[in-house]
């Protein structure tokens, strides 16, 4: 077996408490389908035929249960289940199912929607024989406007700086702004190998890592990193052009310093294969080099390798912020061909459904309601002249008739009252908006949530 | 006794020469070239036992397949039709696979009777079925030198006596070869085979990119931006995932050279049967074959085999063939892994060093050495001569696309040599100061032609116009039994966009597509006729470029 696919389904999704205080993240609907639905449908669709889950007890009960949440997929689902305030990262994930990782894992975020072509990773981890290959895409500006929120987008957020080689394959140099204190520090001896170095700042990391086993094992006696994307890549980054990883003295030493040294030691030896010999001849004959210029043999000999693939162009998003959620839910019917309008819904002849609407299973449309560019949930109920353009209505909503629905998201069994008029807002789930209410992003309450008792209009 | 017989108009270039033997009252036919050469018929005398059971078997041979023929026509006429076309192809495409038109050029020696015979041969093949005209005393003469060789077959234990050279039988088969798909590229017909082959072994088919150069329409042209694991599923199944890693190095060329591809190839082939585990009901000498042939055409979809490879795939399928059915499947498994490493050490590793040991003696304080390209073996004779303090200096030439003189000359400044840079169209200008030219080959064929990267056979034209002796390096696995006396023939297309070249970031071919008359063409391979070559320095020795068929009748002989 080559490779073995993980998929990280246990976030809380911290970034958009108003949509996943009562749902989880991976069961948000977009595009009327389980956010968990479109990494295991690229999964599904590259030939994999098994997948490990790593998920929440909550996560689980619903996708046994619930009847809303149909996944729809062919392969062999492995759920493994942690504790959801055990507070886990992305790496201690990992280590919990190390036993179950028996050769390279392809680790998949619940969150990622991409139509990216999955060859071009695991070519470059194929290839060149890398520990870490993983795929990034540049980033497009979110043109939707959010509800609650005035305004664009605050681009506050923390820069990634990622320096990549000529080619634009190899990874350089990863770091977070978060982590640096005044500037971008980038040591002599990777300028030394590689002269030119391309930094980008505007790229979005799919958190798609292609990981060797030795990895996996190197994480299992290093119980110190706990996120994959926070601390271990730029871990491995940086180990690519340590002195320690590519001298051949430190194999001898191992027997010796088993516990007291650095575990970078481990994951060395773990590096080398059988036949090292051979591929060593193999690379010494063939006329070959990633580089020119300079004395050094291909790869500057060293053992431990990372490479990008940066995509230009399709679709690559992480549903980790309402922006991203509604940008996604535009974009991700696109992703596959099921028709907009469910079959099973009633749909009544006289409304109107723009063509790039999507109509769930068992909605009830009325008569001369207008729905342009949103989505409606399964088992919602429309009634009648009601508009809703731009917006998010999730499952089991009951729109009364005269409402005004604009660019907002209702969550899951929202009841919006007659005659409400609502725009840019975000109803939580389970919430009464009265009728005749007047809500929109300059009112006081934008975001209408948590709240157990209806609101009065001003 | 001798006779001459009457003969038939059509066959007038050769003479025929009807001997009587004393002792079996059989007439046969001896067919000699020319005006029949004295030498030749006393020997053909006094080896007539060995002719005659040899005539014996050729008419065997000659009933057979007319029988074959036969069936076949009415059964599948269009591969008969196929076949006719194969076998009369016009001269830009000699029937490279068969065996009879090798012995011509090269000369005729003594212990060669069976080659040597195979042309004369040859020609009346088709003969019985296409000229149905033939004089009465000819088919008088054939048909009891056919009750001859039956009541011969009758007899046990004679028909092996007398052979000489244990040549094996399929040197005998007068039937055409077919010809090998990949330079047959533009017959649909051949196409729609080799995608129902691949159908069935599961493998997808590569298709080709771009406009091809119409003398070339006949060879695949692959592009590198469209790797075949774009239509394997990813957990790959199907193939061997270190068979798909090779594949992927392979097509990008981080693999490259005829040493290294065989190391890796076979550095493969040992994860594949570390990995293999016999299924019930079935033998690994049989199963296992089987199970390589998908990463074998995997591979060749990736890459067009080359010489060495083949003659590692056919060893290692011999290998595996010869293991007994009753050895347990560790013990095999054991034993074809030290193969593997016994073969890697004994016709790549030692053979190099053996060459270096000769060509080093080559190699005299003050020279100028002249290499071409990057090859692993000549780089590893200079670093070897410079280790015993000879004191020479080295010019590298080097060619685009692929540019690979500038490894050549880090591998060699790294060691401390001294070396000059130029490219091949500098050549001519630099000539003159050199001493000696080493060359290394991808293949030797077995007409002593050497096949090489593109730009060589220049090398060695110039080379000679100034008297520089050419010296070709190569280890005897890379010998092959094809011929070839053009580089049109068989060859590879490398993938044409990496013709262009962005300069200040301008990309003047960047549309080449666009232009309906313009067509990239980047070679990867041209022959270099023996001419030009003064010596084959090989782990066998030092040999003339002439005597190659000889090393290869040698080795089938060893096998």
């Amino acid at each position: 077996m080559e490779l073995q696919a993980v998929l990280m389904a246990a976030g809380g999704g911290s970034r958009m408490m108003d949509l996943t205080y009562n749902t989880p993240k991976p069961l948000l609907p977009v595009g009327n389908k389980p956010l968990i639905w479109y990494p295991l449908n690229l999964l599904e669709r590259v030939g994999f035929e098994e997948v490990i889950v790593i998920t929440t007890k909550e996560v689980q009960k619903m996708i046994s249960t619930d009847p809303k949440v149909k996944l729809d997929v062919k392969m062999k689902l492995d759920l493994v289940c942690i504790q959801e305030d055990a507070d886990m990262g992305t790496a201690d994930a990992l280590r919990h199912i190390q036993q179950k990782v028996k050769t390279d894992v392809l680790v998949v975020s619940c969150d990622l929607i991409t139509d990216a072509a999955l060859h071009e990773v695991v070519d470059l981890f194929r290839a060149h024989n890398a520990t870490l290959s993983m795929l990034m895409s540049k980033a497009h500006e979110f043109t939707e406007t959010v509800p609650g929120q005035k305004g664009k987008k605050k681009t506050g957020e923390q820069r990634d700086f990622v320096g990549v080689d000529d080619t634009g394959k190899r990874l350089l140099f990863m770091a977070n702004e978060a982590d640096l204190d005044e500037g971008v520090v980038i040591r002599k001896s990777i300028m030394r190998k590689h002269p030119r170095m391309h930094i980008k700042t505007g790229l979005v990391d799919a958190h798609l890592y292609c990981l060797k086993k030795s990895v996996v094992d190197f994480l299992a006696d290093n119980k110190s990193i706990s996120s994959i994307r926070g601390e271990l890549v730029p871990y491995l980054v940086r180990k690519q052009f340590s002195k320690s990883t590519n001298s051949p003295k430190v194999i001898d030493e191992t027997h010796q310093n088993l516990k007291k040294n650095d575990s970078n030691v481990n994951l060395e030896i773990q590096i080398s294969s059988r036949d090292e010999e051979l591929l060593h001849l193999t690379q010494e004959r063939s006329c070959w080099n990633d580089h020119r210029g300079d004395m050094s043999d291909a790869y500057h000999g060293g053992r431990l390798r990372c490479y990008v693939h940066i995509m230009d162009e399709g679709i690559c998003y992480r549903v980790n912020t309402l922006a991203a959620y509604i940008e996604a839910n535009r974009l991700a019917p696109k992703l596959f061909d099921e028709p907009a309008v469910h079959p099973s819904a009633v749909v009544s002849e006289r409304c109107l459904i723009g063509a790039d609407s999507i109509i769930g299973a068992s909605c009830q449309i009325s008569d001369k309601t207008s729905i342009k560019r949103s989505t409606i949930g399964v088992s919602t109920t429309v009634r009648e002249k009601v508009k809703v353009t731009n917006s998010i209505i999730m499952h089991g909503v009951t729109i009364e008739e005269g409402c005004n629905i604009q660019g907002s998201v209702i969550c899951s069994n929202a009841v919006i009252g007659r005659g409400a008029d609502i725009k840019y807002c975000l109803v939580g789930s389970a919430q009464r908006i009265e009728p005749d209410g007047e809500h929109t992003t300059a009112s006081p309450h934008l975001a209408i949530t948590h709240s157990p008792t209806p609101l009065y209009s001003n | 006794m001798k006779r001459e017989s009457i003969v038939p108009a059509a066959c007038a270039a050769v003479t025929y020469t009807v001997l009587c033997h004393p002792h079996h009252h059989t007439v046969f036919i001896v067919l000699t070239d020319g005006p029949g050469n004295k030498d030749d018929i006393t020997r053909s005398k006094n080896e007539g036992k060995e002719l005659s059971k040899e005539e014996k078997q050729r008419l065997r041979k000659q009933k057979k397949q007319q029988k074959k023929q036969k069936e076949r026509k009415n059964e599948k006429s269009e591969t008969e039709k196929e076949k006719t076309p194969v076998s009369l192809l016009p001269p830009p495409r000699p029937v490279a696979t068969q065996k009879a038109p090798s012995a011509l050029p090269a000369p005729a020696s003594a212990p060669i009777p069976v080659p040597a015979s195979a042309p004369f041969h040859s020609s009346p093949a088709p003969s019985p079925a296409d000229k149905p005209a033939k004089s009465k005393a000819e088919l008088k003469a054939e048909r009891r030198a056919r009750q001859e060789t039956d009541r011969a077959a009758k007899q046990p234990g004679s028909s092996s006596s007398g052979i000489k050279t244990k040549v094996p039988l399929s040197e005998l088969n007068p039937v055409v070869k077919r010809l090998p798909e990949h330079v047959q590229v533009d017959d649909p017909a051949v196409v729609k085979r080799l995608a129902k082959k691949l159908e069935r072994q599961q493998i997808p088919l590569r298709s080709d990119y771009g406009y091809k150069v119409s003398l070339f329409s006949h060879l695949h042209q692959y592009s590198r931006k469209a790797p075949l694991t774009q239509q394997l599923s990813i957990p790959s199944t199907v193939i061997h995932p270190s068979i798909v890693r090779l594949g992927l190095q392979y097509s990008q060329g981080i693999v490259a050279g005829s040493n290294a591809r065989s190391v890796a190839l076979l550095h493969a082939f040992k994860q594949v049967i570390r990995d293999y585990t016999t299924p019930p009901n079935e033998e690994l000498s049989r199963d296992l074959v089987n199970k390589l042939k998908p990463y074998i055409s995997f591979l060749n979809q990736c890459r067009p085999l080359s010489a060495s490879m083949g003659n590692a795939i056919k060893y290692i399928k011999k290998e595996i063939s010869n293991i007994p059915s009753q050895c347990k499947e560790e013990e095999a498994k054991t034993k074809l892994l030290t193969c593997i490493d016994r073969y890697i050490e004994e016709k790549i590793v030692l053979a190099a060093k053996a060459i270096s040991k000769y060509a080093i003696e080559k190699i005299s304080d003050g020279d100028v050495i002249l290499v071409y390209g990057c090859s692993s073996l000549v780089n590893n004779i200079l670093c070897e001569a410079f280790e015993k303090s000879r004191k020479f200096r080295v010019i590298v030439v080097d060619s685009r696309p692929r540019l690979e003189g500038r490894e050549a000359l880090r591998r060699l400044v790294q060691r401390g040599i001294s070396c000059t840079y130029v490219l091949i169209s500098a050549l001519s200008y630099i000539l003159p100061e050199v001493s000696k030219v080493f060359l290394g080959a991808h293949a030797l064929l077995a007409n002593g032609y050497v096949m090489s990267r593109v730009g060589t056979s220049q090398i060695a034209l110039v080379a000679r116009t100034f008297n520089v002796p050419v010296l070709v390096c190569c280890e005897t696995y890379k010998f092959c039994e094809k011929v070839q006396t053009d580089s049109f023939v068989s060859n590879e297309l490398d993938d044409p966009d990496d013709l262009m070249v962005t300069r200040k970031g301008k990309t003047q071919l960047e549309n080449w597509q666009d232009v309906s008359s313009l067509g990239l063409l980047n070679l990867v391979y041209d022959v270099t006729p023996p001419d030009f070559v003064d010596l084959v320095i090989t782990d066998l020795g030092m040999i003339p470029c002439t005597s190659v068929p000889v090393v290869l009748r040698v080795k089938n002989l060893d096998q």
